[in-house]
């Protein structure tokens, strides 16, 4: 393979000669142990640049979330002709359409939906497409309705089962986009030549015939990106020459991919310690300064920032602020023991101080109780004024995924590269809990849902009798999730494939199918309840039971309380355990995530009043928090809590949110800095999964409820994600304040 | 054995050095006019709690104390007024290498034992936060219905001992912030070693509620918090370098 300059000074390896982008990182790492001093200011191109960028943001904002559509081009990789912001001072490049902030239209996933939102921002898709992915085309969303029983299509209407991706892009797969920049396409489009010529030259079943079929269109779809390449005028099928192109190639390659497919959570990997060896090379030979160094990076950040779908209206109310979850994942250790903390870990975390706080991308610091001391304290300076990072422990997760692992969306771990998982939804776990209670009825509309059993008839809950039954009726969820999600993926891999992004992975691809729960804390408070304290059923007139009584006290989970706390991570346990007996699609790994995004605020909408005391309509805790107001006893009890619950049945993720407000940290900013650190190492020696910081205080909150022109840039972390605040709806915005403050009076 | 505990903390970064599990106790005998805690003082109620449960509690906090270098601090309410629970709980945690801190007014009981009970206590308190509430004893007298002298020959108690101390000073505007009052504390600093550092803390507003809510009238209802200048003036900050 003729590479010319491209490798050379690069320490060889097997990455060589096979691909194995793990390998290059570890021959070729400089952990960076020192401090941020070395960081350069912003440049004048920059800066205008993103000042441009900002009138347009605004001008988004305010004409109702959507800048303009281009409706009549369907989207998909070099679909549109070259569009820049202002070239003169653009020093990456690529935009999805020919203009910033201009939405394309996808309807790969679901024409109707398409249809729905572009309505809804006053434009019309011409009926050229319409008819075309109407009656010659079918879409994911028809193949799935096409499918689903009468059972699936009633769970998902009553909001047992939500946020099932049935109607555009599934998401969550990460490409490995770090391929494009050190092979060039030519190089791995051989790759996958000689893996249809030899590995898949098998006997041809089902499977070899769905995947020579599927290596045959990724093929297609890296000669595709050559053409975006061309477009922009570069040619991808040679590796990048030095760092410039390398964070090019990386970008094109996403930018390709985010073409081709409008799901959310395509995450762009791990891509900053990569970086660096290319950045580092090109520092050493005088080729590049670190003002030029920083520069790409917010650069490439800034185009991040910009990536768009065409959404519906209601997608927003379900997921806030028109989310995209591009997660890049930061630091960690490698397997030998070094970390993984390089300068551009740093000049990363410094786009904030640039660019201003955002929620794209999503970055996320894989932490490790062994990172560098320095690092610790500078990620605790960026999150105190910034709010935007969040953390996730590399050292429960570098056992099952290694050193090359990155987060799609808030908290999924997957190898990349080598991982890819078929996302899917939530079980709302209380409103299971009603419909057991309930014979399978719906406690809001009297539905029957579930099959028919007999309705609890005693006036006042008994915690056994209630357990049997909802352990029962979660045997049939659990069956009919695995086999709805079955379904989804069966069709969007056969109407919607991510044909880039799979071609950024091994053919061999090791599947996981992501199950999730909704309300955790409320079906572990309710069981507690019922435990320590009378629980009395209120029925209404038809026999329905629509509320509850509660006399006494009873331990709450969140409180390091091991009487509430065991039984929710059993609750976990037991509900992965019957998601496995269902096999997944592909023979797909199963997994299981306690996240809620800002969802939990529209499951809460769906569902009735429960037995811990929660009234009918009232959000849910998001991810695994404890309910609001229930946590007595200060943060760490709540971080206690959190680590009893299995991250081995929940490899998927544990997604906690806090809310500080900047005192609560300590009284003056040294040891703030000290302690939070500290508050992570401490959570993630415990065994804790992940963390959301908010540094806030709750009249900041309030200010911005009111002027929300005043908090343009204001971030919250809401369980697993950053959003701004101004982009939740007031219903949101007023749950976010209601959420336990941890002050330090 | 048993004490009566007000509520537990698990992040406490305000008392004492590092992150704090603070456990406050139920009970005070003085009643200091700008107390925000005023549903501490009743010395029945709060929560019986078993020593052995408390210090199984705490231990589960152990890599928060290692990772910040801090521990365990018992507040209140008065601790004192539990010494026997405090002693039993402190001396647990020692054995455990947990660092102990105790928030005090220094109102130690009257005991005919010698000072055996004392020298029990201290003997398991790595650090006092002890709070001086007015230098001068007519005005202590006024502003907590207590004699200041009790304060002081603790404070005495706690140099002979060399015990690591914290002096802890509530500025309220116009009762205690006057240049006087403020260089009496500064000179109990230097007339005894074993005090390593002041805090001042700022009076604030926000346990104003607790006392309406317990239909007791409060008597600064025109005193404003403590001036955040005037604060930064005074801020000396040796006391948390040090433990």
């Amino acid at each position: 393979m003729e590479t010319g300059m491209a490798w050379e000074s690069f320490a060889g390896g097997r990455w060589q000669s096979e691909t194995d982008v793990r390998d290059f990182i570890v021959k070729n790492l400089t952990p960076h142990d020192g401090d941020e001093t070395f960081l350069a200011p912003v440049t004048d191109r920059t800066a205008q640049l993103w000042a441009q960028c900002a009138v347009l943001l605004d001008r988004e904002l305010a004409g109702g979330g959507v800048l303009d559509i281009d409706t009549e081009t369907i989207s998909g990789i070099n679909s549109h002709p070259a569009g820049y912001i202002d070239k003169s001072l653009e020093t990456v490049v690529g935009l999805q359409t020919d203009a910033p902030l201009k939405r394309a239209v996808n309807p790969f996933g679901g024409i109707r939906l398409a249809v729905q939102a572009a309505h809804a921002y006053g434009k019309e898709i011409p009926a050229e497409i319409t008819d075309l992915f109407t009656r010659l085309r079918r879409t994911h969303n028809d193949g799935v309705f096409s499918a689903y029983t009468q059972d699936m299509k009633r769970a998902r209407k009553s909001g047992v089962i939500t946020g099932l991706p049935d109607a555009y892009g599934r998401g969550r797969i990460i490409g490995d986009y770090r391929r494009v920049a050190l092979y060039g396409t030519e190089k791995l489009i051989a790759a996958k030549q000689t893996d249809l010529d030899v590995m898949l030259d098998r006997d041809m079943d089902d499977e070899t015939i769905r995947l020579r079929e599927e290596v045959s269109d990724q093929i297609q779809a890296l000669h595709d990106l050559e053409e975006l390449g061309k477009t922009y005028g570069f040619n991808l099928k040679k590796p990048a020459a030095d760092a410039a192109e390398a964070v090019q190639w990386i970008y094109l390659s996403f930018l390709g991919s985010v073409q081709e497919t409008n799901g959310a959570a395509n995450s762009i990997g791990r891509i900053s310690t990569f970086l660096d060896i290319y950045l580092e090379r090109d520092l050493k030979s005088g080729r590049l300064s670190e003002t030029e160094a920083q520069e790409l990076i917010d650069q490439l950040i800034i185009k991040l920032r910009l990536i768009r779908h065409l959404r519906t209206p209601d997608y927003n109310d379900l997921f806030a602020g028109d989310p995209l979850w591009i997660t890049e994942s930061l630091g960690g250790m490698a397997q030998d023991g070094r970390h993984m903390v390089t300068r551009t870990t740093y000049r990363f975390l410094h786009t904030l101080d640039h660019l201003g706080p955002s929620a794209e991308p999503n970055l996320t610091v894989l932490w490790s109780t062994r990172l560098p001391e320095a690092f610790k304290r500078y990620c605790a300076k960026v999150s105190m004024a910034t709010s935007t990072i969040q953390y996730e422990n590399d050292d429960v997760m570098r056992p099952d995924y290694g050193d090359d692992y990155g987060i799609s969306c808030c908290v999924s771990a997957m190898r990349i590269g080598k991982d890819m998982q078929f996302f899917g939804a939530r079980c709302n776990l209380p409103k299971l809990l009603l419909l057991a209670l309930n014979g399978g009825r719906d406690e809001l509309t009297g539905e029957q849902i579930a099959p028919e059993s007999e309705p609890y008839a005693d006036e006042y809950l008994d915690a056994e009798k209630v357990l049997k039954r909802f352990l029962a009726l979660q045997k049939w969820m659990a069956r009919l999730y695995v086999n709805t999600m079955n379904t989804i993926h069966h069709m969007h891999d056969k109407y919607a494939c991510e044909r880039l992004m799979m071609a950024l992975h091994d053919t061999d691809v090791h599947r996981f199918m992501a199950f999730g729960i909704a309300g955790l804390s409320v079906v572990a408070d309710s069981f507690s309840a019922m435990r320590h304290t009378y629980v009395r059923c209120v029925r209404d007139g038809g026999g329905l039971i629509t509320d509850f009584e509660i006399l006494g006290e009873f331990p709450k989970f969140g409180n390091d309380d091991d009487r509430v706390d065991l039984p929710a991570a059993e609750l976990v346990r037991g509900f992965i355990s019957e998601l496995r007996k269902s096999p997944a699609y592909r023979s797909a790994e199963h997994t299981l995530s306690i996240l809620t995004i800002t969802s939990n605020v529209v499951y809460g909408k769906k569902t009735g009043a429960t037995p811990d005391g929660r009234k009918k309509g009232e959000p849910f805790a998001p991810g695994a928090n404890p309910m609001h107001g229930r946590d007595m006893m200060g943060a760490l009890a709540t971080l206690n809590s959190l680590a009893k619950l299995p991250f081995a049945s929940c490899r998927d993720g544990i997604s906690l949110t806090l809310s500080l407000m900047p005192n609560a940290l300590g009284t003056e900013e040294r040891f703030r800095l000290r302690n939070f650190g500290a508050l992570l190492d401490g959570y993630f020696l415990q065994g804790g999964h992940h963390v959301n910081i908010n540094v806030l205080d709750r009249a900041t909150l309030q200010d911005a409820m009111a002027h929300p022109e005043k908090h343009p840039q204001l971030t919250i972390r809401v369980s697993g994600y950053a959003v701004l605040f101004n982009r939740l709806t007031s219903a949101q915005q007023q749950e976010v304040i209601s959420r336990t403050f941890h002050a330090a009076m | 054995m048993t004490g009566r505990i007000h509520s537990l903390e698990s992040f406490g970064t305000a008392d004492g050095p590092g992150i704090r599990f603070v456990v406050f106790l139920q009970g005070c005998r003085w009643r200091c006019r700008y107390c925000h805690n005023p549903d501490t003082w009743a010395l029945q109620g709060g929560k019986e709690m078993e020593v052995d449960a408390l210090f199984g509690t705490l231990l589960r906090y152990r890599s928060w104390f290692d990772a910040s270098g801090g521990g365990v601090t018992v507040s209140g309410g008065e601790p004192l007024l539990q010494a026997a629970f405090v002693t039993e709980l402190f001396g647990r945690l020692k054995h455990a290498g947990i660092h102990t801190a105790l928030d005090t007014n220094g109102d130690w009981p009257e005991e005919s034992d010698g000072g055996r009970k004392l020298e029990a206590l201290l003997s398991v308190t790595d650090l006092v936060l002890l709070d001086i509430k007015h230098p001068d004893s007519e005005a202590h007298l006024a502003l907590t219905g207590a004699e200041a002298a009790s304060t002081l020959h603790f404070l005495d108690c706690l140099r002979q001992r060399s015990l690591p101390t914290w002096l802890r000073y509530v500025v309220v505007p116009g009762l205690t912030d006057s240049p006087p009052a403020i260089a009496s504390i500064r000179r109990l600093k230097d007339t005894h070693p074993n005090v390593t550092g002041i805090q001042w803390l700022p009076y604030h507003r926000m346990g104003i509620f607790k006392w309406h809510e317990a239909g007791i009238p409060y008597t600064l209802e025109e005193v404003p918090a403590a001036d955040a200048a005037f604060m930064d003036r005074l801020r000396d900050n040796s006391a948390e370098d040090s433990r």
